[in-house]
Order: C-alpha cells, then sequence, then structure tokens
C-alpha cells in the first residue's frame, strides 16, 4: 500500500514538471489568443466580406483588395507609411547623440535629463496638439517665423507638399526622447575597463565612439530599431489629431485610414476596413519575423 | 454578429436590465453635451415627467461626438427606448437595417402631418416616418455690417452684386470670405448653396441619392461659379489648417468680412468680441433667377429604435416632444427655431430672419453630409477642399468622385 503510493507520486512528478509552466503561462496564453489571435484571424476573415457592422455580412471573396488596389488613397497611405519608416528612425541617432550629451557628471543634469524626457511622458494628443499651434497660420511660432524669413506664409499642415514631413517632424520629438532612455540605460551598463584600456590605447572621440561605446550599446540599438519601426508603423494618433488625414487625404497613414474607413462618422465599412488592417498586418508580419529571428540568433550565440 | 460582440452585448444588456425592464419607464440616450442643449434637455425631461407623472424617463446623455459610434453599438446590444439622431440620409442605414421603429402613427394621431409638414419629407424613407424633427436652425451669410458700411456696399442679392461686393473688399485688403475646412464639413455648406442656386433642390437631392454623375455638366456648372470666388482669392489662405471657430477671428479682427455658416456661428462670433449691431446677415444671393430659392437647415431628431423594451411611453414621449408647447420652451433654451409651425419662435433678430427665410423657401436641404450616402459625402467634401486650394484640378476631381459614386450607389 505505501509502496504503491509512493511509486505513485515518484510517476507524476515529470508530469507535473511539465504542466507546471504551462499553468503559468496559462492566464497570458489566454489574454493572447482572446484578444490578439483571435481578432487577427476575424479581421482576414471580415476583410472577405462586405459589412457595415449592422446588418448582414455578404461574401465578396476578394473584392475588398481589388477595390483597395484600385484607391489612391491607398497609395498615398503607403507612400507616407514609408516616408515615416525612414524619417522616424533619423530619432536613433538623435536620441543617442542626446543621451551621450546628457550622460556627463555636470551640476544640475538631471533637471536636463528630466526635460529631454519629458516629451516622452505627455500624451501624444498633446504633442499633436502643440505642434498644431506651433505651425498655425497667423500665430503659430514657425509661421511667424517663416513669415519673416521669406515673405510668404507657409501653413504646413495645409500644404500637401510639408504636412507629412510636419507631423513626422512632431512624432520624432516624444520618440528621440524614447531612444535617448533606451540608450541613457545602456550607457550605464558601458564597461568602464575597456573604456580606460581604448583610451590607453590612443583612441578618441569618434574612434572611442564607434569602435568601443557603439558596440557595447548594440542591445540598445535593437530595441530602440524595434520600437521606432513598429511605431512609425502604427502613426495614428498625431495624423488624426493634427490633420485627420488632410489636406485631402495627402497625410493618410494605413492606421488611420483603416480607422476611418472602419470606425470613423462617414465610414462603417467594416469589410474594406478589415483589408487595410490585414495589409498593415502583413507588413508589419515582415519586419516582426526579422526582429525575432535576430533575437533568437543573437541569444543562440551567447 | 460574431461570438465576440454577441458576449459583449449579453454582458451590456445583463447590466442594464434592471433598470430597462422597470414599466413605466423609458430610457432616452442622446449627445447634449454643450450647456445650452443639456438644459433644454433637462427641461424637457422634468415638463414630460409632470404631465405624465406614470413615466419616468431615465436619460443617458453622451458626449457628441462619442455619440456617433455609440450609437451604433447600443441600437444592436442594447436598445434604449428613445434615441436622438439626425433626418435625411443619416437615418437610413439604420431604418434599412431594421433598427428604427416606424413612427407614422403618432405623425397620424397627433396632426404631425400638418404641424411639422417642413420637415415631413427629410422624415420619410418608403413612405414611412421614422422619427420626431424638434429643432432647426438656418444656414446663410452672416457678415459685418459695420464694415459694409464704412465700404459702402449694400448687402448683395444676387451673383454679380455679390462678386462686385467682394471685388470691392479684396480692393480696399479685406478678404471678401472667411472658412476653416481642416474638418471639410464647411466645405459642403458651399457647395449645397451654389448646386441649389445653380440647380435647384431637386437636383441636390438626385444627386445626394446618387441618381446624378459627378462629370455631369450640371455639377461642372456649379465648380465653376465657385472657382469665380476662388480664383480672384475671395477666401481667406490656408484654410484647410483652421477649424470654423479659427475661421472666426479673421471676421472679429476684420480681416475678412462674410462668413457662409450655420446659426451656432453667432454665440461664438459674440463670445469673440463681436457686438450684435456689428453682425448681419443675409440669405445667399440669386444666381439663375428661374431656379426657386432653397435653403440648408439641417434637423435634429428623435427615433424609437426597434427594439425598444417600452415603445408605447416612448411613443407619448415623441408626441410630447412634437407638441408646439414642449419645442416653443427647447428651442428658447437651445436658441435654434422650432420645427411645429404652431411653436413660437425664440425672440432673437437672426432667428427671426432665418424664420422668415426659411418659411418662404422652395425646399429645405439637410447638409450635403446628411443627404448623401456617408462614404459619398466624405468623398465628397475632400474633393471640394482640394477644389478649394487647387481650383484647375476641377476635372480630376469629378473623375475621382465619379468612381466613388459608381461604387457607393450600386
Amino acid at each position: 500500500m505505501t509502496e504503491a503510493v509512493a511509486h505513485k507520486r515518484v510517476s507524476r512528478r515529470p508530469n507535473r514538471l511539465k504542466l507546471a509552466p504551462w499553468l503559468f503561462l496559462a492566464p497570458g496564453l489566454l489574454m493572447f489568443l482572446i484578444y490578439v489571435l483571435v481578432p487577427i484571424v476575424e479581421s482576414f476573415w471580415i476583410s472577405f466580406h462586405d459589412w457595415d457592422g449592422l446588418g448582414a455580412m455578404s461574401w465578396i471573396g476578394m473584392g475588398n483588395y481589388v477595390e483597395l488596389l484600385d484607391d489612391d488613397t491607398f497609395y498615398v497611405s503607403l507612400w507616407n507609411n514609408l516616408l515615416w519608416l525612414v524619417l522616424y528612425l533619423l530619432s536613433i541617432p538623435a536620441g543617442l547623440a542626446v543621451a551621450l550629451f546628457l550622460n556627463q557628471n555636470v551640476a544640475g543634469i538631471r533637471i536636463y535629463k528630466s526635460m529631454f524626457f519629458f516629451p516622452f511622458v505627455i500624451s501624444q494628443v498633446v504633442v499633436g496638439l502643440i505642434f498644431t499651434w506651433f505651425y498655425a497660420p497667423g500665430f503659430g511660432p514657425l509661421s511667424v517665423f517663416l513669415e519673416w524669413l521669406t515673405g510668404d506664409e507657409i501653413a504646413i499642415l495645409a500644404d500637401e507638399r510639408y504636412v507629412t514631413y510636419g507631423i513626422i517632424l512632431a512624432g520624432l520629438w516624444p520618440q528621440t526622447a524614447y531612444c535617448m532612455i533606451l540608450y541613457l540605460a545602456g550607457l550605464n551598463n558601458i564597461n568602464s575597463e575597456q573604456v580606460e584600456a581604448a583610451r590607453m590605447d590612443g583612441a578618441k572621440g569618434f574612434s572611442m565612439l564607434w569602435h568601443v561605446i557603439l558596440p557595447q550599446l548594440r542591445p540598445a540599438t535593437f530595441i530602440a530599431l524595434v520600437v521606432t519601426v513598429i511605431g512609425s508603423l502604427r502613426s495614428f494618433d498625431l495624423v488624426s489629431i493634427m490633420t485627420a488625414g488632410g489636406p485631402y487625404g495627402s497625410s493618410q497613414v494605413l492606421s488611420y485610414f483603416m480607422y476611418e474607413q472602419a470606425l470613423s462618422e462617414y465610414g462603417y465599412r467594416m469589410g474594406y476596413g478589415a483589408s487595410i488592417a490585414v495589409v498593415l498586418f502583413l507588413i508589419m508580419m515582415v519586419f516582426i519575423t526579422f526582429f525575432i529571428t535576430r533575437m533568437l540568433n543573437q541569444e543562440r550565440n551567447i | 454578429m460574431t461570438p465576440i460582440r454577441k458576449l459583449g452585448g449579453l454582458a451590456l444588456s445583463l447590466a442594464l436590465l434592471s433598470t430597462s425592464a422597470l414599466a413605466g419607464e423609458i430610457v432616452l440616450n442622446s449627445d447634449q453635451s454643450d450647456p445650452a442643449p443639456k438644459k433644454a434637455m433637462e427641461e424637457l425631461i422634468a415638463d414630460f415627467q409632470e404631465a405624465h407623472p406614470d413615466i419616468t424617463v431615465k436619460w443617458n446623455n453622451f458626449d457628441h461626438e462619442g455619440y456617433k459610434s455609440a450609437i451604433r453599438n447600443f441600437l444592436t446590444a442594447n436598445p434604449p427606448d428613445v434615441a436622438a439622431w439626425y433626418a435625411g440620409n443619416r437615418m437610413k442605414p439604420f431604418v434599412d437595417a431594421g433598427l428604427f421603429e416606424d413612427v407614422s402613427d403618432v405623425w397620424e394621431e397627433n396632426g404631425l402631418n400638418e404641424e411639422l409638414k417642413s420637415a415631413a419629407a427629410s422624415m420619410t424613407i418608403d413612405g414611412k416616418k421614422w422619427g420626431v424633427p424638434y429643432t432647426y436652425y438656418q444656414w446663410g451669410i452672416y457678415y459685418r455690417k459695420d464694415i459694409f458700411e464704412e465700404q459702402g456696399i449694400e448687402p448683395p442679392k444676387t451673383w454679380d452684386e455679390l462678386l462686385a461686393a467682394s471685388a470691392k473688399l479684396k480692393e480696399a485688403g479685406i478678404t471678401p470670405f472667411t472658412i476653416g475646412t481642416k474638418a471639410l464639413w464647411p466645405t459642403g455648406g458651399w457647395f449645397d448653396y451654389l448646386n441649389l442656386r445653380v440647380n435647384g433642390y431637386e437636383f441636390h437631392m438626385d444627386l445626394t441619392s446618387g441618381e446624378v454623375p459627378y462629370t455631369d455638366p450640371r455639377v461642372k456648372a456649379v465648380f465653376e461659379k465657385w472657382a469665380e470666388l476662388i480664383e480672384p482669392g475671395y477666401f481667406v489662405e490656408n484654410h484647410a489648417a483652421i477649424d470654423w471657430q479659427d475661421a472666426i477671428p479673421h471676421l472679429v479682427q476684420g480681416e475678412a468680412a462674410m462668413y457662409l455658416m450655420g446659426n451656432f456661428a453667432v454665440a461664438t462670433m459674440k463670445d469673440g468680441g463681436l457686438k450684435e449691431e456689428q453682425i448681419g446677415f443675409l440669405q445667399f444671393p440669386q444666381i439663375n433667377p428661374d431656379i426657386p430659392m432653397s435653403e440648408e437647415a439641417p434637423t435634429d431628431t428623435f427615433h424609437i429604435p426597434s427594439g425598444a423594451k417600452n415603445k408605447e411611453d416612448a411613443k407619448k414621449f415623441l408626441a410630447y416632444l412634437a407638441s408646439p408647447e414642449a419645442q416653443t420652451k427647447m428651442n428658447e433654451t437651445l436658441g435654434q427655431l422650432p420645427v411645429n409651425n404652431k411653436a413660437e419662435k425664440p425672440a432673437d433678430p437672426f432667428l427671426e430672419a432665418g424664420f422668415e427665410m426659411l418659411s418662404e423657401a422652395h425646399a429645405l436641404a439637410q447638409f450635403y453630409d446628411r443627404d448623401a450616402a456617408a462614404e459619398m459625402a466624405k468623398a465628397g467634401m475632400e474633393g471640394f477642399q482640394e477644389f478649394m486650394v487647387k481650383p484647375d484640378k476641377v476635372d480630376d476631381i469629378l473623375e475621382r468622385l465619379e468612381k466613388i459614386r459608381a461604387r457607393v450607389y450600386k
């Protein structure tokens, strides 16, 4: 009897070892399933339908995608997303520069640090409003300055040539602060012995930065790259606050276009919105897959 | 309906079940988030409860913008007994989806077909009435009386007089018209009025219900008239960067002299520092003398959702809302015009001018974005905005709109 119980206990243990991690993961996995995976599958499903969100869904196969390929706004959005992607990356060197500048032991540096940190703390909506006023024709500081400089009033947010750049610039402000924080954390972990050794070997200034500091900051750079790329693709709040995609759709990006088609006052084309969501998802997947494989490779090498 | 939406709906209705199942109580959802409309609603509900002591009204007041998306959820998941919305094609999706109740009997029994005659057309779909209107307001050109006097300009009555007045103002260094088109809809007012004057109300309705191609020469004629104001620079610059409120400082500071807007703008102009005697109101000038003058007068309405639990009392509420007494009192607080022709209009020079104008109008349009299907409205107004910046691209714009019309009104 006792032997049998003991035997049972022994045989159960490996099972328990297998089960325990899954039990701990279960709540997270369940959330992931309900709030991430199921909506993705649903979006794919809805994107093959014509649906106003109220009545019955009607199957139209690839109809939404065919329409998307014939939609000028789609190409404007794609192009603007590309602009965002490329220009948003500027926040990484900018963040690094600010971090290097702030990584000194001077009296009062904390105040400067918190001032540079500030734009990341305030909400994107506030950032959007601040920049809208900054650009506002008539009284915005920038437009007053430009008028003084060129004699012509330039309304950045009303001009299709400048509007996207204007919004990206507003986005760079908090994003630079974000990258700066990542780099400041990275700089704290710099191996001072290596820096000493390099200095003895005569490394200074740029060569010190390039050969000694930057390689040690690689993990920070990687994270900064990931958040910046993803952040640029999901740029939404600034576009929504500053221009609502205008003038005449010239500052559209995929995420705002999707919202407008599916959920805004003049939209409620759930199927069409879902098809834009799918395209955006596929574009993001390219980057996410790239980042994850790189991360896994790095972990394996260590 | 997907399972998840069903779940959400179930949870919502469970949470609200205890309140909405009570007999003698009606749940009312609406969006009177500004101070004056909120006060008007509070008074209306208090008066209604006094007149019907056996009925209590449970009022859920929503934020104005949020309401537009909220209504789609609560109409399917947990319909109230009465809901606020708008007339014209704005209510068509809900009528088509079977979410609004036919209230033709309320109209019939209370003599509303006569008393609310001016709004009857915009409340009718498929020969049935789908709600009750309670307020509207006029659109027109508000202008700086003092500037007109200084420049020796008489308020224009015809298109040629308007062009002459604009030229004179421009010469004096004053931009004739202010406008803010960031939120697109002010462009709809311009298009509608030019269209109503060039082609008339019947054409407006045909166009907004998708029966006329945008490449039709009659549509092009509207844009040609518009270009006569845009090309000489009669509109303020950079209007695409500002909202309708931001356009008012131009008027207050005397940089611009006229503003085509709804009557709600008067309050903002006064807040901005204009005195009542500085503001004038004029009807949009005549362009084609053969076309009878029609006006824009967007109408706010109440409806009964088809899933309402207490339809009997909800109908009593609509009947009360339609009565001359209720509309008189409400619109006095709102500073707008009652729809019921037996109601008394508020004593306000602008409303009196508006009332006179609307009562002589050939017909009332609801506004481009309420008469046209939502998707078409958005694309159309985006096109108008582009036209106001680049008038020479008119053919590209019209072709694009035609492509969208062909798809939207299949």
